[in-house]
């Protein structure tokens, strides 16, 4: 496998978009890419495109349909929440094989306001087992996994509550995020309950965004990088849940990402003290605690201790180890299958000075990750350097 | 689903398979005789844990005794679902967990001192949950603290 580095990329503003169709969102983000890498359309070879939720429906194609109809490869992918992240990585592979110079990843997701996720599908809703037989909806889901560690670490809800604010108060320098208000504390504590204990700012938002990435090899970024530093893509990793005890009854999200997380570690050659920022998979404040221990920014039974020393806040907030500095999913949102693109945005733009991340530009940074979990599970972990 | 909409009798039916009713209401599983693993989808083809195929599986009664291994109090939920409620994932001693609602504990005392809630012993017990449109109660199962 030969080394890809990511040329260009381009990401619409996380919000609500009515107005505007999958493939018009997707394509803007697109030609966002393309103009930042500084090529066209005609110039990529293989085209990969996550959605979800019209993933029958060739999003992919009708993308192109917008911005240039040329003929190549596209592939259409699905996988949950990790959809974009793993189309992403599906353009890695085309290129790092040898077999394309350059490809494109576009995430896309037009969700609305559909409140809670999941639903009771078709038959007789008399069997329907929500709410009958507990719930598997996420907000509970990711309860438990808060509980979890509540459980064994004596982890309080304060702890979760914390990462809400520090989250919010990251999206108030982003432009692109869905949500940019500050929360207190007690703003977080004593919002409406969820399911507990993650209360309403504890919950990632709905909503719409695209957001695209160009790579190439290293031939064609000698071309056409003229001088501009682009980032390499160190590792990039795919796990699946492996068997666990409980994880067919209660989701278990961390064996797969702590697996991802040391295969990225080693294949990058690096660590978790030479990172310099982190995109995590936070849909929910309890899911972002567990993954600071499942990738290694703090050891086990210490993400508590790691929050009230300020660890995954930015640096201009006095923090260290920083975590979604974006906003996260909780503020910046989480539009399904643009999530796992958007994360792999936001590292390249720190990582490169570029101007959409000056208000909050981490400094010095060399390496940085961006891990994605899907429900079911998928787990993704990128580690860029320069 | 589609084996209760086979059956002809019009008595009261469990709202999952691994659920039955007679003589008295308890869960069942298959059991791969080859690792041991437990599952509750009685018609899965392999074990996920060594790949046994379903020759190797047995079915097998479940204890109606387990303990909460860690619970969420659900507060928002799908039209006609009463809340807030306790869910919980309940470890049986067969070696499966099992998910289901924690009944007879206040979520507001759970939420509080959820201390109280982890390792807490608990038994199955059932209730009319529905009817369905042929007009057949719909049995489900949640836990209650035990007695002893």
């Amino acid at each position: 496998m030969r080394n890809v580095y990511v040329l260009g990329t381009g990401m619409i503003k996380f919000g609500r978009y009515p107005e505007k169709t999958v493939p018009e969102l997707g394509g803007e983000a697109a030609l966002v890419a393309l103009k930042d890498a500084g090529i066209a359309i005609k110039d990529v070879e293989m085209f990969a495109c996550g959605n979800l939720y019209q993933s029958n429906a060739m999003v992919g194609q009708r993308i192109l349909q917008q911005i240039g109809q040329t003929g190549i490869p596209v592939i259409n992918v699905s996988n949950a929440c990790a959809t974009g992240s793993t189309a992403f990585r599906e353009a890695y592979l085309a290129v790092a094989s040898g077999m394309y110079e350059t490809a494109m990843a576009v995430g896309v997701e037009q969700m609305g306001k559909q409140g809670l996720l999941g639903g009771a599908g078709g038959g007789d809703p008399a069997y329907s087992v929500e709410g009958k037989l507990g719930s598997g909806l996420m907000p509970a889901v990711f309860g438990q996994a808060g509980i979890e560690h509540m459980r064994k670490y004596g982890t309080k809800p304060e702890h979760f509550a914390k990462i809400s604010v520090k989250s919010h108060k990251h999206a108030t320098k982003n432009p692109f995020s869905q949500y940019r208000n500050e929360v207190s504390l007690e703003d977080v504590l004593n919002a409406r309950m969820v399911a507990y204990p993650n209360t309403l700012y504890m919950c990632c938002p709905t909503g719409d965004g695209a957001a695209a990435a160009i790579l190439v090899s290293e031939d064609k970024l000698k071309q056409l990088a003229g001088g501009r530093k682009r980032p390499k893509i160190a590792a990039s990793v795919l796990t699946s849940d492996p068997y666990t005890e409980r994880d067919l009854t209660f989701p278990d999200v961390s064996t797969l990402t702590r697996r991802a997380s040391k295969l990225a570690y080693e294949k990058a050659g690096v660590g978790p003290k030479d990172i310099a920022l982190t995109e995590l998979h936070d849909c929910f404040a309890t899911a972002e605690l567990v993954h600071y221990e499942n990738l290694g920014l703090c050891g086990d039974g210490e993400a508590g201790a790691f929050i009230d020393k300020k660890g995954g806040c930015h640096p201009d907030l006095g923090g260290f180890a920083p975590v979604n500095v974006s906003g996260g999913l909780l503020s910046k949102g989480h539009p399904l299958g643009a999530t796992g693109v958007a994360n792999i945005c936001e590292v390249v733009w720190h990582l490169t000075q570029d101007e959409r991340a000056k208000d909050r530009q981490v400094p010095n940074a060399k390496v940085g990750q961006a891990h994605v979990i899907g429900l079911g599970s998928a787990c993704t972990v990128h580690i860029l350097t320069v | 689903m589609a084996e209760q909409a086979q059956a002809t009798d019009t008595g009261p039916r469990p709202i999952v398979p691994f659920l039955k009713l007679d003589p008295k209401p308890h869960l069942i599983a298959v059991k791969c005789s080859n690792c041991g693993s437990v599952f509750m989808d009685l018609k899965r083809v392999a074990c996920s844990k060594c790949g046994s195929t379903k020759e190797k599986f047995s079915q097998v009664s479940l204890s109606d005794k387990g303990k909460v291994y860690v619970f969420s109090v659900v507060h928002q939920s799908f039209p006609g679902i009463k809340t807030p409620y306790i869910t919980a994932i309940v470890d049986l001693p067969d070696g499966v967990s099992v998910r289901a609602n924690l009944v007879d504990v206040d979520p507001e005392t759970a939420q509080k001192e959820p201390k109280k809630i982890f390792d807490l012993p608990v038994e199955m017990v059932t209730h009319v949950a529905a009817k369905d449109r042929e007009g057949h109660e719909v049995i489900a199962f949640s836990f209650k603290p035990s007695k002893n």
